[in-house]
């Protein structure tokens, strides 16, 4: 068994990474068996979700910058990158946390982690197939979206699949436990924001009774 | 004091604001309307003027002793226009000679009749033969009279019990050519009145479908007892605001009750092309369904959608609605994109509080405002008629002088997209596909992108396919003599090993 993020006997660090970037194939074809051993036979790193991560945001903006017209007409002259990919990235972290505190209560084994590592990893299908998708979307014409469609499809709906499939072999969840999970992972995440809301919008409040405290002193003196 | 001085600022901000809203004048010096279209993001995109104000009528102008009273409606044939001054009970003749209008008679009785007189007459039609047919409201009969106004016969209430019971209040009507009578009655929503020549009710036609969702459905069965359905209101098909009969005998109707939900869906269709049996079959192109304003304004007092009090067909089925809610005109191609829209609210030139009726004259519109009773004619500017042009030539089939045209109309508005794509569908037609696909691509138009694109590859793979065809071979031995390398690497690897072990 290898230790996580160390290289093991003969191995250099960057043939580890590039062994853990491999290894996602394995994964997205063989997820029941791959997100096991990706955690508990450490055959993951966390690097490799890392990239995976940023190519899954690069996708994203390729995809709205770059795909012909026909398919997929953004409005570029309103859209920022950076909106764009915090807006991606703060719900998938959201995610992350909101499983990790639930499962923590629920007998999940995985560590947070392992959340994070899973979740990236089932990321991987999204940018294998959009980024090409991108290229073809030039060479079709709009008769032929129906291709197009079912493509873009199986980009969003697969790593749906391995997300579920993630979180069962990361927590050592049944199937059920792990279909009602999700459900609790997105309910956990929506409190989490709540809490946030709530959070800004009192820090708010209070900067605002300092703010007027101190007019009305400098008010009063005059 | 303070308060005063601040009253005074905001009084003085909106006056700088409402006249600036209101001073528009062109560098010409002429009166200019705010002239607008929607881009592919529903941007409001401000055009040139398609239409400016020519004349206005005002009673004084016609020298009537007694000033039009409420006119109801406005009819439009060669170079007679008919005024139904309702509120008066005549209906007055006048007609066009080069910038004049005269008046020529005063109808308010057709001899013969019984009564003789009108009460409240609402519309008219004129057909070929100069026969006037008039909607005498409130004496409750539609009445035919020849060009001597003798009394030709009447259409009256039908006796046929889908009728139902009340007043026979005949609002609007038009005739077809065979002159069967179509009509709209005030109450009456189970769509258009037909009359066959001879005066005998053919029953109704273009009523809307009840329709009812699921939810309703549902509700209806399960949660309500049957005291309650008989309470609550009936599923009420809606009333036609206003009809308009084309050169081919379509039959276009206007719709001004709906919820503003459905008019999102496209649910509501305010503006129906009807065909014999009822059914519509407005053709409906454009990005938006034709709908008038896509921005209601709620904070304004002219706020909610448009709502059209009448339209009139031009040629090549241009259709111009008339907006009762902003008093605006919009123009819409026969394919249902949205040529230009512009008018306001208001009581200067080229704006209508009372927005009531509208007709055509060629291409000039002629426009009835019931409030402020004047005839508002406004006169297409040099790219309104490019516009007309253009569309013209192309359905002619005159593709090259179409795309001249719409190059003419982008030197005058480079935002204008139907001229992008019609220089782009001639230059299809043109067989120039690469060039076409620019055209079509920066009129977003996705479809006709599609089309062209489609040729543009077939003609590139078949010029190119004897490249393609050797490239495919090459790559295929390519893979082929890579793998019987790696075998026999393989097979000599084997041998050694073997060979160690012995």
């Amino acid at each position: 068994m290898r230790a996580s993020g160390k290289p093991a006997k003969g191995e250099t660090r960057f043939q580890r990474y590039i062994a853990s970037v491999k290894y996602a194939k394995h994964v997205i074809f063989h997820p029941f068996d791959g997100f096991w051993d990706l955690v508990h036979e450490k055959r993951g790193s966390i690097g490799a979700a890392h990239t995976f991560l940023a190519l899954f945001l690069l996708a994203y903006v390729l995809r709205l910058m770059y795909t012909n017209f026909q398919f997929m007409t953004a409005p570029l002259q309103y859209i920022n990158i950076y909106e764009q990919c915090a807006s991606l990235l703060l719900p998938f972290l959201i995610i992350c946390i909101s499983n990790w505190a639930l499962s923590t209560l629920f007998d999940g084994k995985g560590y947070f982690k392992d959340i994070y590592m899973a979740l990236c990893y089932a990321l991987v299908p999204y940018f294998l197939i959009q980024l090409p998708l991108v290229a073809i979307s030039h060479f079709i014409s709009f008769d032929e979206v129906a291709y197009y469609n079912v493509l873009a499809g199986i980009s969003v709906i697969w790593p749906v699949f391995l997300v579920f499939v993630a979180l069962m072999q990361v927590h050592d969840y049944t199937p059920g436990k792990a279909f009602i999970f999700l459900f609790v992972t997105i309910f956990g995440a929506l409190v989490i924001l709540f809490l946030i809301l709530v959070f800004f919008s009192l820090l708010s409040d209070a900067a605002a009774y300092f703010v007027s405290l101190y007019r009305e002193i400098v008010f009063r003196l005059h | 004091m303070k308060s005063f001085t601040r009253v005074m600022t905001m009084i003085l901000a909106i006056v700088t604001l409402v006249s600036s809203i209101q001073a528009f004048a062109s560098e010409d010096g002429n009166f200019t309307n705010y002239t607008y279209n929607y881009d592919y993001w529903q941007d409001e995109i401000e055009m040139p003027d398609a239409y400016r104000v020519e004349q206005v009528v005002y009673s004084g102008t016609l020298g009537l002793e007694t000033p039009m009273n409420k006119p109801q409606s406005l009819y439009i044939r060669g170079n007679r226009v008919y005024v139904a001054d309702t509120g008066n009970n005549r209906v007055l003749e006048i007609e066009r000679q080069g910038n004049q209008f005269k008046l020529l008679q005063i109808i308010d009785k057709i001899k013969g009749a019984q009564p003789e007189t009108l009460s409240s007459p609402s519309d008219m039609f004129v057909d070929e033969a100069g026969n006037i047919y008039i909607a005498d409201t409130n004496n409750q009969r539609i009445i035919k009279a020849d060009k001597d106004l003798n009394f030709v016969m009447s259409f009256v209430k039908p006796t046929d019990p889908t009728f139902g019971e009340g007043d026979f209040l005949p609002a609007r009507m038009v005739v077809d050519v065979s002159g069967r009578v179509y009509a709209l009655a005030t109450n009456i929503n189970k769509g258009l009145i037909k009359y066959e020549a001879d005066g005998i009710f053919a029953g109704f036609i273009g009523a809307n479908p009840v329709t009812y969702t699921m939810f309703e459905y549902i509700w209806k069965t399960f949660f309500t007892s049957k005291a309650q359905r008989a309470q609550q209101a009936a599923f009420v098909p809606t009333e036609y605001s206003n009809i308009a009969i084309d050169e081919e005998g379509f039959i276009y109707a206007t719709n001004a009750v709906f919820s503003e939900y459905d008019l999102l869906w496209d649910n509501a269709k305010p503006i129906r092309r009807l065909n014999s049996i009822g059914n519509d079959i407005l053709v409906k192109n454009g990005w938006l369904p034709p709908i008038g304003d896509i921005y209601w304004e709620e904070q304004s007092i002219e706020h909610g959608p448009s709502k059209f009090k009448d339209i009139t067909v031009l040629e090549n089925d241009i259709y111009v609605a008339f907006d009762r809610t902003r008093g605006r005109l919009f123009g819409y191609d026969s394919q249902g994109i949205l040529l230009w829209a512009f008018g306001n609210k208001g009581n200067t030139e080229g704006t209508f509080n009372g927005a009531v009726s509208i007709e055509h004259m060629g291409n000039d519109l002629y426009c009835l405002d019931e409030l402020g009773c004047t005839i508002t004619v406004f006169r297409p500017t040099d790219y309104g008629n490019l516009i007309f042009e253009a569309s013209d030539q192309y359905l002619k089939g005159d593709y090259d002088a179409s795309a001249d045209t719409w190059r003419e109309v982008l030197k005058l508005n480079a935002n204008y997209n139907l001229a992008f794509i019609g220089i782009g569908r001639a230059l299809m037609r043109q067989e120039n596909f690469e060039e076409a696909m620019k055209y079509f691509r920066m009129a977003y138009d996705q479809e006709n992108y599609g089309r062209a694109y489609r040729y543009f590859r077939k003609e590139r793979i078949e010029e190119n396919i004897g490249w393609i065809v050797a490239i495919a071979v090459v790559l295929i031995a390519v893979i082929l003599i890579l793998r019987v390398i790696r075998k026999m690497k393989w097979e000599v690897q084997e041998y050694e090993s073997k060979r160690k072990a012995r």
